[in-house]
């Protein structure tokens, strides 16, 4: 029998960097997959990041996830979404090629320190006291461990659906983990069923590219990665192509023969990667939805059309996809279909993303009701931080949303749970002008320091570059100008008697580096990246200004936990209504239970005086 | 939670005085008080004795039952008679011989929050109930408890949802060709930002339903200012005498005038002097009738020729009418047209309050206040072209949140929400 101290089960996203992170943290860590062959697969479109997602992926780099590295090692076109736009909504995306992916994190895991990967399936938790104590695996033999990370994605009770065609399976080509979700479900934790879809996979050389608006990247790459500096794979172009009245008309005909629409389907879908079936009812008016034609690697010759996933029978979607431009001839080499799943509703779970039923349990990924390899490979990281946080029996990680998209995503998945596919968006996070792709590092490296889970290599290159933007900082800040100084230099400044600091002239129009070098010549020795790195803060200083003392009292209300197993139903005057949403949702704050739909400024005073109520009786 | 009471009627001498009980024991309370209840909400006519069985008052009994009531307690309320000896009387067998709890000021709204019965608009408004010394002020909480505040910032509320959701799509899915919203987002947020500055403008009138106007009596020297203060007050608040410049200092007597709290001020005469008191107090006069919200001239029937300049919201009135027998005139003396004056007040202060206004805190101004200004950059940022929409999405969200305090949340749900009913988003 062998003794861990953190499993993870599971070998996708959040697996992989659950596994990493606890490595990382020195646990002794088990990773059990199916196949090895299957560690880092991509089983969705063949692009990481993105608005809100490139995020996500800048905080995992910034933590020393994997998941920069390795899709910057896979990338062969990088785009900043929002280039237009400002910084803080600007998304590094890459499209990543499938085996080179898979071949970085295989690299990465191989080299972690720490992890073992073992091949097997899980067939049970092993439990004792009330308390998840390791697995049982296939051979019926048990692995032990101090805490276990459970990141089953679309394999838990995993169907896929074809048409009217049906069967088990964790994706397309996998078995499904039908085992373990018997168990879970037995548990009697909430669960309930989602779906997601895939579109029909194309024979790129069926193609005709030729007729076809080609999307190139970005001459200038933004890397998903502090670490990357380079491009290292060559670099190629997309396509786009558009559906037409006859794509329509084919799919409507052939509605009732779509799974999602021919009822054998009961889990939600996302509202905002809508299948072709539901995007031709739902905007009916629309005769033309986009598509993106994405290679899914260098010397693949698979095609992932975005825009139309389906689980029509495969003969319909041969029909519709021969009516769209470029499209007439085209092969299909596998069939797009729709997979439902299993998910715990994540109110269950506690901030460190252990379920608070079942002390030792930690969950990550889909399993959570989240969507996207992003978001699985986010919660993957914090829940293998806190596994080998619960190890060593130290206080566990919890991110707050003023500091990242990751503790934006945490907050609302335990807070609010889900109703479909939870996935992040730049608008979820209030502080976004100061949770930005470009300061994950600043946001988050220190704090990976302090926890212990920054390789040597990252916290030289942070410590190098903070120690240029500080000095920088420091240098801009310690000389001031007069407006009359600026006047006598030649440049329009209000005459308003302050004494400015370079910096802050910095965030005002029309006061570049340009500018400032000329009234200093000492800021010259500031390097480019700096640079940049201090114009974009500067852009939204007035704002963030402002939202210093909300998000103080944002970490007030963090701070006002509200205790596990509080009875709101005992609460005098909480409508049965809000007590039943507040009991299902057990917020873990005042912070939480204040964003809990249709709470009353009167239920919180309650709830807190509820609180201060308890505290004072515990403390008399 | 222990049975409370406190008289819920203003203290003092009136026709009836309300104490009201609330808690657990209101009932059995009232029960040992009156000798039997009448059935719930069914103001009946009882004789309340003490535990000494002696007499107290007759009075209207009525109870409410938990849950239906103002607190979400059992409530009791006795109307007495309202003497002070009779309310004293009763306070003190509530307090001695059943040994209940006086309320703290605000305890009753308290419980009612607590108990789930009111949220804080509702609560703010009740206070304004409360303490409403006249009629309109008891009209205006009522229109709030009344959720008017919710209906007209209900509409804001949609059109600041579809603002913020257009703004998010541009940011959030800029790979979708959904296309340029600019003149429609500007709209959304003009309709906004009007309705909120006509708000604004209407406030200042509501303010004074609640604060009161504020009436200044100014006129030369001898006009009669301080009898006709004293012939409104129905009382010497001021002193008079024939000798001129009689009011040095700014003298204030509060009344209600067809329904609103009124303070007239009586101010010192107009004139030139050297007397360095008096140029003092005139000084102060006419700074306080600059801001009243009306002035009243007074323009003797004794002085031919007018010496103030006067503007649209003045009323000049001929004053010592009974001197100069003067039809419309007035005189403090005779009485004559002092009932036509305070129509006349009454007439011009219902102008200033026409407007339909529903907001009436400070703090609902200074949220719209916010609000205004946060509208205002994003329509600027957008009219000029070419702006930063994440900054733009910031000022709708800081009009959004200063709003909430009025209206409730806008979450970032309800954004994507309108998002995805609209477009077709997703590849």
């Amino acid at each position: 029998m062998k003794q861990y101290d953190v499993i993870v089960v599971g070998g996708g996203h959040a697996g992989v960097e659950a596994a990493l992170a606890a490595g990382r943290m020195g646990a002794k860590t088990g990773l059990v997959t199916f196949r090895k062959d299957d560690l880092g697969v991509m089983s969705c479109n063949p692009a990481f990041g993105g608005l809100g997602k490139g995020h996500l992926v800048r905080e995992i780099d910034a933590l020393d996830g994997a998941m920069g590295r390795a899709s910057d090692y896979a990338a062969i076109q990088y785009r900043l979404l929002n280039r237009s736009k400002g910084p803080a909504v600007q998304g590094p995306r890459v499209q990543a090629d499938r085996v080179r992916y898979r071949d970085a994190i295989r690299h990465i895991v191989a080299e972690a320190p720490n992890v073992d990967v073992i091949e097997a399936e899980v067939t049970a938790l092993e439990l004792e006291g009330g308390r998840v104590v390791g697995v049982r695996i296939g051979d019926d033999s048990a692995l032990l461990a101090k805490a276990v990370v459970l990141t089953t994605g679309t394999f838990l009770g995993g169907k896929v659906f074809i048409g009217d065609r049906s069967f088990p399976a964790g994706r397309m080509g996998n078995a499904a983990s039908t085992v373990l979700a018997q168990q879970l479900r037995g548990l009697g934790l909430p669960m309930g069923r989602l779906k997601t879809g895939t579109p029909p996979r194309l024979r790129s050389s069926s193609i005709d590219w030729d007729m076809l608006e080609t999307q190139p990247g970005d001459d200038i790459p933004a890397y998903m990665s502090f670490l990357t500096n380079h491009t290292i794979a060559p670099q190629i172009a997309c396509a786009i192509t558009h559906t037409n009245p006859e794509t329509h008309q084919i799919v409507r005909e052939n509605l009732s023969r779509s799974a999602m629409y021919g009822g054998q389907i009961e889990g939600v879908g996302p509202r905002y990667c809508p299948s072709i079936e539901d995007k031709i009812t739902r905007f009916a008016d629309k005769d033309s939805h986009q598509i993106f034609l994405e290679p899914e690697g260098l010397d693949s010759d698979t095609v992932y059309p975005n825009g139309i996933s389906t689980s029509l029978p495969a003969e319909v979607q041969e029909a519709y996809v021969r009516t769209i431009r470029g499209l007439q001839n085209v092969e299909i080499l596998q069939p797009g279909y729709a997979i439902e799943y299993d998910y715990l509703d994540p109110r269950a779970l506690d901030l460190s993303l252990q379920l608070s039923a079942l002390p030792g349990l930690f969950l990550a990924g889909q399993i959570n009701g989240t969507t996207g390899y992003e978001e699985a490979g986010a919660q993957g990281l914090v829940a293998g931080l806190n596994a080998a946080c619960m190890a060593f029996d130290r206080e566990p990680l919890h991110l707050s949303r003023a500091d990242s998209y990751i503790g934006v995503m945490i907050d609302d998945l335990t807070a609010r749970g889900v109703s479909e596919p939870y996935r992040m968006f730049t608008s979820r996070a209030e502080y976004r002008l100061s949770l930005r792709a470009d300061n994950a590092d600043q946001r988050l490296t220190p704090l990976g320091q302090t926890l212990g889970c920054i390789g040597d290599g990252r916290r030289v290159a942070f410590e190098e570059k903070n120690g240029r933007l500080q000095s920088a900082r420091a240098k801009l800040t310690a000389k001031t100008f007069t407006p009359g100084q600026l006047r006598n230099a030649g440049y329009k400044i209000s005459e308003d008697g302050t004494r400015r600091t370079a910096l802050e002239l910095l965030g005002l129009p029309g006061f570049g580096f340009d500018v400032l070098e000329t009234l200093e010549p000492d800021f010259k020795t500031i390097d480019e990246d700096t640079r940049a790195q201090l114009g974009r803060e500067m852009i939204y200083a007035a704002y963030l200004t402002r939202q210093e003392s909300q998000i103080a009292s944002l970490r007030a209300d963090e701070a006002r936990a509200i205790p596990d197993g509080i009875d709101y139903s005992a609460i005098n005057g909480l409508s049965r209504e809000l007590a039943d949403k507040l009991s299902r949702s057990k917020p873990k704050s005042i912070a939480q239970a204040g964003r809990i739909d249709g709470m009353t400024p009167a239920a919180l005073v309650l709830i807190l005086a509820r609180i201060q109520a308890v505290g004072r009786r515990e403390s008399a | 939670m222990d049975t409370i009471f406190a008289l819920a009627s203003a203290r003092g001498k009136s026709g009836v005085s309300v104490i009201r009980i609330s808690g657990t024991r209101a009932h059995d309370v009232a029960r040992a008080m009156a000798g039997s209840l009448p059935p719930l909400r069914q103001a009946t006519l009882r004789m309340l004795r003490n535990e000494a069985g002696e007499r107290l008052d007759s009075a209207l009994v009525l109870t409410f039952a938990k849950g239906a009531s103002f607190t979400g307690e059992d409530v009791a309320e006795l109307m007495v008679h309202g003497s002070m000896a009779t309310v004293a009387a009763v306070e003190r067998c509530l307090a001695v011989d059943h040994g209940l709890r006086l309320a703290q000021p605000g305890e009753f709204t308290r419980r009612a929050l607590d108990n789930g019965i009111m949220d804080l608009t509702q609560v703010e408004a009740l206070s304004d109930l409360l303490e409403a010394e006249t009629e309109s002020q008891r009209r205006q909480a009522l229109r709030i408890l009344d959720g008017a505040i919710g209906r007209v910032v209900g509409v804001w509320r949609r059109h600041l949802v579809k603002a913020a959701a257009l703004v998010e799509t541009a940011i959030d899915f800029v790979e979708e060709d959904v296309g340029n919203f600019d003149t429609q987002i500007l709209a959304e947020l003009r309709a906004v930002e009007g309705g909120v500055q006509s708000e604004l403008a209407g406030q200042r009138a509501r303010e004074r339903i609640q604060s009161g106007f504020e009436v200044a009596l100014i006129g030369p020297v001898n006009a009669g200012k301080s009898s006709l203060l004293n012939a409104l007050a129905g009382r010497d608040a001021a002193i008079i005498s024939d000798v001129a410049g009689t009011t040095r200092d700014v003298l204030e007597v509060r009344m209600d005038v067809g329904g609103f709290a009124v303070t007239f001020l009586d101010t010192a005469g107009l004139r030139d002097t050297t007397e360095e008191v008096e140029a003092i107090g005139i000084a102060r006069g006419k700074a306080r009738a600059e801001q009243a919200d009306l002035r009243i001239i007074l323009h003797p029937a004794d002085q031919p020729a007018m010496m103030i300049e006067t503007t649209d919201r003045d009323l000049v009135v001929r004053s010592k009418a009974d001197i100069n027998a003067m039809p419309n005139g007035i005189s403090a003396h005779t009485g004559q047209g002092v009932d036509r004056l305070l129509d006349q007040i009454t007439e011009r202060l219902s102008a200033m309050t026409a407007r339909d206004g529903v907001t009436v805190r400070e703090r609902h101004q200074q949220a719209m206040q916010q609000a205004a200004t946060a509208l205002t950059d994003a329509i600027d940022k957008i009219a000029e072209g070419d702006y930063i929409a994440e900054l733009v999405a910031a000022d709708i969200r800081i009009a959004i949140n200063a709003l909430d305090v009025l209206i409730g949340v806008v979450d970032v749900e309800d954004v994507l929400g309108d998002i995805f009913s609209s477009f077709c988003i997703g590849k």
